[in-house]
């Protein structure tokens, strides 16, 4: 049996990003904030794909869904959508080079930042225009930082042989 | 599960099952969102999901409850005393203004029994402080640390210091969620308190903006009044100041004004709110309060 890899990275990086969702930011930067969790969840799916998938995103979404009061369930679909093109790709995208992974990091953006577009044109939320674009433009700048720190956080994970955690 | 992800994934012969697996949450998914839409239906999962979920607000919110604490404590003793004697002062200038209010108070009653009106009841009110968190960014919503368990409902209404702020939408066990009056999809029946023209103000989306698109082109309504809240549709409590009126524009080509007003609550920079508990009066008691139901435009005098 080889060492089993723990889980609480991707959890704890998960609530963290949870948190970071939530967290207060002056008016100005409030629509551009990087949509962390869905960050997160593409770097876990893509590289554990046989342990986060879509179900972690369903949960992570319902969850972000009723911390910030949106319609039960948007981000949760949102999210399951990301986690099951990314574990559908996983292979493709994960020796891609960084530019072409922040590209592929873009379209899934995208595709999430859509869906919510979508919901909330049916719920009837009035559109907000190009301010949706925002999230997408920082979250593809913000991700080469987030994928090192995750890197970093695997590393430890993986290679740690007392098992503390 | 555990398996390490080095050489062979599993994941490269489960695509048929991840695709049916997303279907399926999928479907999930727009049932939960489907049902929630109407706001009643999931009322009870949603209180016991935001149970769950209420340590990562507090985690969230903690840096700023620490810092408040930390300007409580680490103030100095002048500070304190300045305060101090400022809220005396205020507090003795309130007291003033509310002896007079209430001789005025039991002076309308009783002309009000004279013309055979119900007597108007006081509201009684909750204080909740502004849970320092970012709702979703395309709604103007806010949480209070104020729930269920406080005995909050679902419509009551939110004012501060200044004037209205907006209404209870969900309540989960001990905090709420509220909708401010800029919300696009927030609309507060009002009154001009120069004229007691009755209207409708309307969320716009932005934080310092209220619109007023159901006044007709000959309405008299000026850049400047002052609008209260009329108390008609049961949500909000009746003559708590809204908004004043920051432009008003006729267009030819119109049948309606279009007429911006701007919120009087700071609703950018409160961090403390009082929750109305509105006392309803009987229901088969209030001769007047059938008739003040059908919002008509023609001033009359029912309150």
């Amino acid at each position: 049996m080889a060492r089993s890899v723990k889980l609480w990275p991707a959890i704890a990086s998960l609530l963290v990003a949870l948190m970071l969702e939530v967290l207060p930011l002056p008016e100005m930067l409030n629509s551009w904030r990087p949509p962390f969790l869905t960050l997160v969840l593409i770097y876990w799916c893509m590289m554990w794909p046989s342990k986060i998938g879509i179900i972690t995103a369903f949960f992570s979404g319902l969850a972000l869904d009723i911390l910030c009061g949106s319609l039960l369930g948007e981000n949760a679909l949102a999210l399951s959508l990301v986690a099951f093109l990314t574990s559908r790709f996983y292979l493709q995208i994960r020796i891609f080079p960084l530019l072409q992974l922040s590209a592929s990091v873009f379209a899934l953006l995208t595709i999430s930042s859509f869906v919510s577009f979508w919901i909330d044109g049916i719920a009837g939320l009035p559109s907000t225009g190009y301010s949706r674009a925002f999230p997408v433009i920082t979250g593809t700048l913000l991700w080469p930082f987030v994928m090192g720190l995750m890197d970093r956080l695997r590393y430890i994970a993986e290679n740690r042989k007392s098992s503390l955690f | 599960m555990a398996r390490s992800t080095t050489e062979h994934d599993p994941g490269l012969f489960r695509g048929s099952s991840a695709g049916l697996r997303f279907a399926l949450i999928a479907v999930l998914c727009v049932t939960l969102m489907v049902l929630d839409q109407e706001n009643k239906h999931l009322v009870e999962i949603r209180k016991g999901l935001s149970f769950i979920v209420q340590p990562i607000v507090y985690v969230v919110s903690a840096p700023s409850s620490a810092s408040d604490w930390l300007f409580d404590t680490l103030s100095s003793r002048e500070a304190l005393q300045e305060e101090n004697a400022r809220l005396q002062e205020q507090q003795l200038i309130m007291s003033g203004l509310l002896q007079t209010y209430s001789a005025l108070k039991a002076e309308n009653n009783r002309l009000r029994a004279l013309l055979d009106s119900t007597e108007k009841l006081s509201d009684k009110v909750l204080i909740a402080e502004i849970v320092a968190i970012d709702m979703t960014p395309f709604r103007q919503s806010v949480l209070i640390n104020k729930g269920s368990f406080d005995g909050v409902q679902v419509g009551e209404a939110l004012i501060d210091a200044q004037g209205v702020v907006g209404q209870v939408t969900r309540d989960r066990q001990v905090s709420a969620e509220a909708l401010l009056i800029t919300d696009a999809d927030h609309a507060i029946p009002i009154e001009l308190l120069r004229n007691r023209l009755r209207s409708i103000a309307v969320g716009t989306g932005e934080i310092d903006n209220l619109s007023l698109p159901f006044l007709p082109r000959n309405a008299d309504i000026i850049e400047g009044d002052l609008l209260i809240s009329s108390g008609l549709g049961d949500t909000f409590p009746a003559g708590y100041p809204v908004a004043i009126v920051s432009s008003v524009r006729s267009n030819p080509g119109q049948a309606f004004l279009e007429i911006n007003a701007k919120p009087i609550a700071l609703l950018n920079r409160i961090r403390e709110v009082l929750v109305v508990k509105t006392q309803k009066p009987l229901a088969g008691l209030t001769p007047a309060a059938d008739t003040a139901k059908p919002p008509t435009t023609t001033a009359e005098a029912d309150e």
